[in-house]
Order: C-alpha cells, then sequence, then structure tokens
C-alpha cells in the first residue's frame, strides 16, 4: 500500500456516554473500532450482510449494523452499545425482562435483540405484538427463542409505560 | 474485510461530479453503503476512492408543481415517515416499510439503492408503475432519465460515469387512481415484484401501468399486459388479468436461481398482477 494511500479521519463521538476522540482510517468499521480498539465486545459480528442483527448499535438513537457501517460516520454523533444500558449498575428494564421471562437462551443475538427493541420503545412506547414483529424482523435467534423474545419485549414496553 | 481506500467529500454537485470525472473507474459513490459496502467487503468490487456524497444535504421530499421530487440521499426510514408521501404516495411508504429491515432502512439511500441496480430491489418496480423520473446533473447540466430507461441490466443503469442522481420526481397521481406494489419471497430479498397503477374514470381504466422486477436482470414496463387494461371497463380489464400476467411473467425475464425457477416467478408474476389490480382498483 503506497503512502499516498493512507488516510487518517480524526473524529470524535460519545461511545455510551463518554466522549472518545480517535483517527480512523476510512475503510475501518464500526464493529471492529468498537470492539478491538475501545474494548466494547457486546456487539457481535455474525452475517457480516446487515441480515441477523448480532452487530446492532444505536447510533442517535436508531439502529444500525455496526458490521457494515464506516466508522468515520459516527463523527459527532451518540452511540450505544449493550455495555452502556445500565444506568450506574441498574439494569434497563428490558434487560430486567429479558433475565425474568426468559428472552435468551445462549445469548449470541441478545445485545442486538435489547437495542434494536430499546429504538423500538422509544418510537413507539404501546407497540402491537404486530408491529414489534415487523420492526425486529431483522434481528435473528438461532436458538429460536422469538416467543419468549416477544414476551419480554412486551413485558419491558408495560413495565416502561407504568 | 475492507481494503484500504481513500475518502473524498465534495461540498457541492459539480464538485461531486468533477472528481467522479477525474479518477473515472478507480473511484466510486459512497452514500449509504449498505449494498456497496458489502461487495466491497466480499471482495466482488475494489475502489481506490470512496466519494462520500452525504454533505451534498440531497435529502428533502417536497412538492413540486405537480410532482413530489425526492432528493437522492433520503434514507428509506426517512421516506416510509414522510408526511408528505403518506398523503400522496402511501403505496411508496408501504413499499419502503418493507424494504430489508430496520438497520438497512436507517442507512440505505433510495438514490444509492436505485444507482446499484440489485436486480431483487423494490424500489425501481414501483417507480416506473409511478412514470418517475430520475434527475441526472453533471457539472451544471440536468437532465431528466424515465425510470424504465434508468434500470437498463443487473448492476447496471444509464448513468454516465461522472453524473449523479440527485432527485427523483414521481408525478403527483390523478384523483380516482389506485397504486398497488406486491412481492414474495422466501429469502431475505424478493424473488418477484409487481406493480399496477391505475386510474379509473366512469367505470373505465382510462390509464394502466404495469411493472414488474426481482425475476429477472432488472424491473420492466409491461407495455404489452398494460393494453389489455388500458382503455377498457372495469369489468371488461377484470376478465383480462390472467392473460395480462401471462404476458407480464413473460416480460419478466425470470431466470432460474435459489429465488425460484423461470416457470415458477412466471406463475407468480400473473398472481401479484392479478392481486395488485385488485388493490388498486378498490382505491379508485
Amino acid at each position: 500500500m503506497s503512502k499516498a494511500m493512507s488516510q487518517t479521519i480524526p473524529i470524535s463521538f460519545t461511545l455510551n456516554g463518554r466522549l472518545q476522540e480517535l483517527e480512523v482510517e476510512p475503510h475501518e468499521l464500526l464493529l471492529d473500532v468498537v470492539r478491538d480498539r475501545l474494548g466494547m465486545t457486546g456487539a457481535k459480528r455474525s452475517c457480516d450482510v446487515q441480515v441477523c442483527g448480532a452487530c446492532t448499535i444505536l447510533v442517535d438513537g436508531r439502529p444500525l449494523s455496526a458490521c457494515t457501517t464506516l466508522a468515520f460516520e459516527v463523527r459527532g454523533k451518540s452511540v450505544l452499545t449493550i455495555e452502556g444500558l445500565a444506568d450506574d449498575g441498574k439494569l434497563h428494564p428490558l434487560q430486567e425482562a429479558f433475565i425474568e421471562h426468559g428472552g435468551f437462551q445462549c445469548g449470541f443475538c441478545t445485545p442486538g435483540m435489547i437495542l434494536a427493541s430499546k429504538a423500538l420503545l422509544d418510537e413507539n412506547p404501546s407497540p402491537t405484538e404486530e408491529y414489534l414483529k415487523h420492526f425486529m424482523h431483522g434481528n435473528i435467534c438461532r436458538c429460536t427463542g422469538y416467543k419468549k423474545i416477544i414476551e419480554s419485549i412486551m413485558a419491558a414496553a408495560k413495565k416502561m409505560r407504568a | 474485510m475492507l481494503r484500504r481506500f481513500r475518502l473524498e467529500e465534495p461540498g457541492s454537485v459539480s464538485e461531486a461530479t468533477e472528481l467522479l470525472g477525474r479518477f473515472g473507474e478507480s473511484a466510486k459513490v459512497y452514500a449509504g453503503g449498505t449494498e456497496l459496502l458489502l461487495a466491497m467487503k466480499e471482495g466482488l468490487v475494489q475502489y481506490e476512492r470512496l466519494v462520500n456524497i452525504k454533505k451534498l444535504r440531497l435529502n428533502e421530499v417536497a412538492r413540486d408543481n405537480g410532482a413530489i421530487r425526492i432528493g437522492a440521499l433520503c434514507t428509506h426510514h426517512q421516506l416510509e415517515q414522510s408526511a408528505l408521501l403518506q398523503q400522496t404516495l402511501p403505496a411508496l411508504v408501504k413499499l419502503e416499510n418493507n424494504v430489508a429491515n430496520v438497520r438497512v432502512r436507517q442507512a440505505g439511500t433510495l438514490g444509492g439503492n436505485l444507482c446499484f441496480a440489485e436486480p431483487h430491489a423494490d424500489p425501481g418496480t414501483l417507480l416506473m408503475a409511478l412514470d418517475a423520473k430520475m434527475i441526472a446533473e453533471k457539472g451544471g447540466s440536468k437532465r431528466a432519465i424515465a425510470a424504465q430507461d434508468f434500470l437498463v441490466d443487473a448492476y447496471e443503469t444509464s448513468l454516465g460515469a461522472d453524473e449523479l442522481l440527485t432527485a427523483i420526481e414521481v408525478p403527483v397521481p390523478a384523483p380516482r387512481s389506485g397504486i398497488a406494489y406486491l412481492k414474495f419471497g422466501y429469502l431475505e430479498r424478493p424473488s418477484v415484484g409487481v406493480a399496477v397503477a391505475i386510474t379509473v374514470n366512469g367505470g373505465t381504466v382510462s390509464q394502466a401501468r404495469v411493472a414488474v422486477g426481482c425475476a429477472g436482470p432488472a424491473p420492466k414496463r409491461v407495455a404489452e399486459a398494460e393494453a389489455l387494461l388500458q382503455g377498457k371497463s372495469t369489468d371488461e380489464a377484470t376478465r383480462n388479468l390472467a392473460r395480462a400476467g401471462e404476458i407480464a411473467g413473460k416480460a419478466s425475464q425470470a431466470i432460474s436461481d435459489l429465488h425460484g425457477s423461470q416457470d415458477y416467478k412466471e406463475h407468480i408474476v400473473g398472481v401479484l398482477l392479478k392481486r395488485a389490480f385488485q388493490a388498486a382498483l378498490a382505491q379508485c
């Protein structure tokens, strides 16, 4: 690789509420930066083609596939991974509901499931089950624990409305 | 794994098209990246430079005389949420709400979807039935390309290498029009998509447009199927649906692949054409 090709972009953004300032190369993927450079390993690389949702993170509150997002794109934005969801050690109602209702088996899809459902409930605090299924259609659980995942999200929604 | 590339971030359309002209095939336009980055990660394509056009602010949906002008950088999410589109083109809102999944809709742009020309994409088919025009710019000049002339083959458009798609213009449908886009598939992307747009006046189908997509290399308008519906009474048009469906099936240039055999896709085109016509008629 010739020297002329290398390029770095200074970016600053918040990751789980903390300001990060670093230099990235244009081709660096957000998933690699977050996992390998910043140590947040909750987002998983799985399908690598935006189908499965295991790498879901929230950027300014909306879900993105970190596996197919260039890292420089989050400059000036707020990034949330599963590690930042609990508030000072207190679990988010969605996390509590997933535990209480058995919303995970192997756990590999869980960070993505919980972050996608957070975006869902932030947008629509009272989703119908049909709307929930439509919104979560792109998050795959290979253990096929969908029924309990849906129950967990609906229970969290109810708790958060109360 | 992505290979290294340089990033250019032009501040104007002319700057962007100048860069595309200067770097030719070694550079590619980058917007949402939902298709391009996948192809680059797979090593199917490789570029020395990506030209990020997101600073160009081509992301408005606005009414412009008798048309709705959609900025090429509007994301699918923005379009599924647009109140103006909900009022004027609800069929497009429904289509956008069913593109891929919530993360792809968040990042992917309508312009990018059209320019990448993935054969299994939804929007091109409906935009053909809506008689949409693609606005291409280069330097200070501008031209309009009809949707059916824009999408020419799999991964191929009629956009010049140094032209930029800046907007999509969709005529506001006439009163008593009905529009439906239906798709079917069992993999991540649809096997078949069919769009029907009709206008009914005094019990006669005064205007009919039919487009089929996903089954073959690129979406197609099907004039021969339209002729079986246009100018006919709604009853006669309804009786002609089976024949129109057969014709549209053949016109889809369906290929046998993982998404289904040629025969299967041709059959599904006929089924969807009938249902789309009935759904459109119910709106008139």
